[in-house]
């Protein structure tokens, strides 16, 4: 079908434009930016007057919860949760039950994505079988089934010998690794920042060494083996500073940070609040400042929403027992916005996290609105404010420390493949 | 943010922990404490009836036997029915939830619970779950807070020191595992101490300590000089496991409060521990039953003390 949407600002971070431009839509891509093509007749028209169209969010870390855990989510519910929050493509982590180990769940898994024809999903195949620490995939036959890098998702590999192997083995073939720095001794029994809050609540701790030592040993080893690193969900100054140093030194390192920890911080748990006990844990004000300044010197190449939807029960116990993740599809845009307009970042630039950089981290021709591009649109209305209300949420994971919050920014059209998938 | 342990009039609802707990409350629990001191001790009145009619639910998650033992007392003595429930032995065994426990025990109108919970923040969980007319007390929440026993610790210090804005105070062993410590500290400095010390190796201390306004020492010498009070920490014996020490042995050696220890300390310094105690770990038997002493004292005020929070927060509904 073509599409004509008009009179909406578009901003094509990849492509450096933020100007007023009709987006013409035929065969399911983009035809043409500006002036319609010769002979375009548009068969929808979209009026984006006083809306912003952009290309649809790619986000790098999203847990649909199959297979395995449907109790918790599925991915019909996750991937309706996706087009509401404007997002196009997503990478979910491997750590399902049983883990994404064999191309055969990585087929099922995106055969049923397709199926649902929402969001594209990439899934990253298990550096390890059952994500052990112990073997090593069959990297070649997942990648054919699918898998678009390699990850331990937040399971320990504790083996060094064995993530140094990996990551030969991965370098051979040009795979991406994707690893969590966590030291999993220093780690152990934590679940909150090693700071003030944690000693007065008497939470167990995780340091900021258990990330900054396992995260030393990631970058020596990448260099040693020249594997092409991504490093997921930094959470202290430390780490960011260390990545800084590493891409200076011109190592193949790239990182990215989730939502929640652009924004909160370890005070946020206040009075034991579960909705903020969340891997790795909020810290301190300080490290949410140096994410703020890593995302805005291009340290930090991706926001992602680390979207990992909790059933209710998991959340109803002692903030230590409580299971760990928010929900946060739908609130990736809102926040990303959030951030921008606090650190007067321009949007041209603050959506290069969640579009174009998270697309070349996947290796996709996604994230951007060039002529002949898939045409994966979100436009969404920059004025309209909504309360986050756990009701309303489209995902089956209804916990987020946002609840409440007053988000600016709503999605009112995503495309996916020149099709609507989503409107309000 | 709210204060979850006061109603909207600024009254105790619940007693969750001694931190926030206004100066005010803080003493009039203490006020109330001397009262029942004379209740509990053997006097004429043995019962008093404000809590007549009223269910107490002693809900122990975790196992307890002095705690326990003086909640039960305390609420016997206000004339309260009790209910004790070990938890840890029945229903979560069964795979029923923590708060589906509360809300079946809800059900048989239960006016007050005391929780002890191995996890932090589970009595703040319970309490934001009750029915509105039913109260929570912290009996003991994992590392975080055991605000009875501060609050009879407080009374034990008043009781002797007559006041709190001229103390120098130390905290000494394990606070990093220590809810009774964490609870200590915030209530001697809501109460005004000067000065507060806490007195353990690094591998005992948790993060940013200082930051509880506190003042942190490494080695006894320094830390007990001319305190007026010493508040002795248990010593688990799990610590060694977890290479947080490497013997009973040494630490009684480098940290262990003996009489040579003790003689750093004011002259009329009082020594006092929550228990139970460890001799021959963390103090020694000569102090732990010399002079100075006020460890049994602490356990008679600590029924008064429960009796105190306990007729307060009926009165406040």
């Amino acid at each position: 079908m073509n599409i004509q949407i008009k009179n909406g600002r578009l901003i094509d971070p990849r492509n450096k434009i933020d100007a007023q431009q009709d987006v013409f839509i035929a065969e399911r891509r983009i035809a043409a930016i500006g002036k319609a093509p010769q002979g375009f007749v548009a068969e929808q028209v979209i009026d984006a007057s006083g809306l912003i169209v952009m290309p649809g969010l790619v986000d790098v870390a999203a847990r649909l919860r199959e297979p395995g855990y449907e109790y918790k989510a599925t991915l019909e519910s996750e991937m309706t949760a996706a087009v509401a929050g404007g997002v196009t493509s997503l990478s979910c982590p491997p750590d399902t039950d049983p883990p994404l180990d064999e191309p055969g769940l990585v087929e099922m898994l995106k055969y049923r994505a397709r199926s649902l024809n929402q969001a594209r999903v990439f899934p990253l195949g298990a550096l390890t079988y059952g994500l052990k620490g112990t073997e090593l995939t069959e990297m070649i036959e997942l990648t054919e089934a699918g898998c678009k890098a390699f990850s331990q998702a937040d399971a320990p590999l504790t083996d060094t010998r064995v993530l140094l192997r990996a990551m030969q083995y991965a370098a051979t073939f040009g795979y991406r690794v994707w690893l969590r720095p966590q030291d999993s001794f220093l780690a152990k029994n934590g679940v909150a920042h090693d700071g003030e809050v944690a000693t007065r609540l008497g939470l167990p701790p995780i340091p900021v060494v258990a990330e900054t030592t396992a995260l030393a040993t990631a970058l020596q080893l990448a260099g040693e083996t020249g594997v092409k690193l991504h490093i997921c969900r930094i959470s202290s100054a430390a780490a960011v500073e260390m990545i800084r140093t590493a891409k200076h030194e011109g190592l193949a390192v790239t990182c990215d940070v989730s939502m929640n920890h652009v924004h909160l911080t370890e005070m946020d748990i206040g009075f034991f609040d579960a909705n903020c006990h969340l891997v790795p844990p909020l810290r301190s004000l300080r490290d949410r400042d140096a994410l703020r300044a890593g995302l805005k010197d291009g340290t930090i190449d991706a926001i992602c929403s680390n979207h990992s939807p909790v059933d209710e029960d998991a959340k109803q116990l002692p903030f230590a027992e409580a299971e760990d993740g928010a929900t946060g599809l739908e609130l990736l845009l809102p926040l990303v916005l959030k951030w921008a307009e606090q650190e007067r970042v321009p949007l041209l630039d603050a959506l290069v996290q969640v579009t174009i950089n998270p697309a070349l981290l996947l290796g996709q021709k996604i994230g951007h609105l060039s002529v002949g591009a898939h045409a994966d649109i979100c436009v969404y209305d920059p004025k309209s404010t909504w309360k986050v209300e756990p009701a309303a949420l489209k995902s089956q994971g209804k916990n987020t420390p946002f609840n409440g919050y007053e988000m600016q920014g709503r999605v009112r059209y995503t495309l996916l493949d020149g099709q609507i998938v989503f409107q309000q | 943010m709210n204060n979850p342990q006061l109603n909207k009039q600024g009254e105790l609802q619940h007693l969750l922990s001694t931190e926030g707990l206004p100066v005010p409350i803080l003493r009039d629990i203490l006020d109330r404490t001397a009262s029942f001191v004379n209740v509990a001790a053997g006097s004429e009145i043995k019962k008093v009836p404000l809590l007549h009619g009223k269910s107490v639910f002693n809900l122990f998650f975790e196992s307890s036997t002095r705690t326990r033992t003086t909640f039960e007392i305390a609420a016997k003595r206000l004339s309260a029915d009790v209910v004790n429930l070990n938890i840890g032995s029945s229903s979560t065994s069964k795979g029923e939830t923590l708060l589906d426990t509360v809300h079946n025990l809800c059900a048989m109108h239960a006016d007050m619970f005391v929780v002890r919970h191995s996890s932090s923040g589970a009595a703040h969980l319970i309490a934001q779950h009750v029915a509105p007319e039913v109260h929570v007390i912290n009996a003991g929440d994992g590392r975080h807070a055991h605000p009875t026993q501060a609050l009879l610790d407080m009374f034990t210090i008043r009781h002797y020191k007559k006041e709190f804005h001229n103390l120098r105070v130390a905290i000494v062993g394990d606070v990093l595992h220590s809810r009774v410590a964490r609870s200590q500290i915030h209530a001697l400095t809501t109460l005004g101490v000067p000065e507060v010390r806490v007195i353990a190796p690094k591998t005992l201390l948790p993060a940013c300590v200082e930051r509880l306004g506190v003042h942190v020492y490494h080695d006894m010498l320094p830390g007990l000089r001319d305190v007026d009070v010493v508040m002795m920490l248990r010593l688990q014996n799990e610590r060694m496991q977890g290479a947080l020490l490497p013997s009973a042995q040494e630490y009684f050696k480098y940290y262990g409060l003996t009489q040579e220890r003790l003689a750093l300390a004011k002259e009329d310094a009082i020594v006092m521990h929550p228990g139970p105690m460890n001799r021959g770990v963390e103090i020694d038997s000569s102090v732990a039953d010399g002079p100075h002493s006020v460890i049994l004292p602490q356990v008679t005020f600590g029924i008064a003390v429960r009796m105190a929070v306990m007729s307060m927060l009926a009165g406040n509904t």
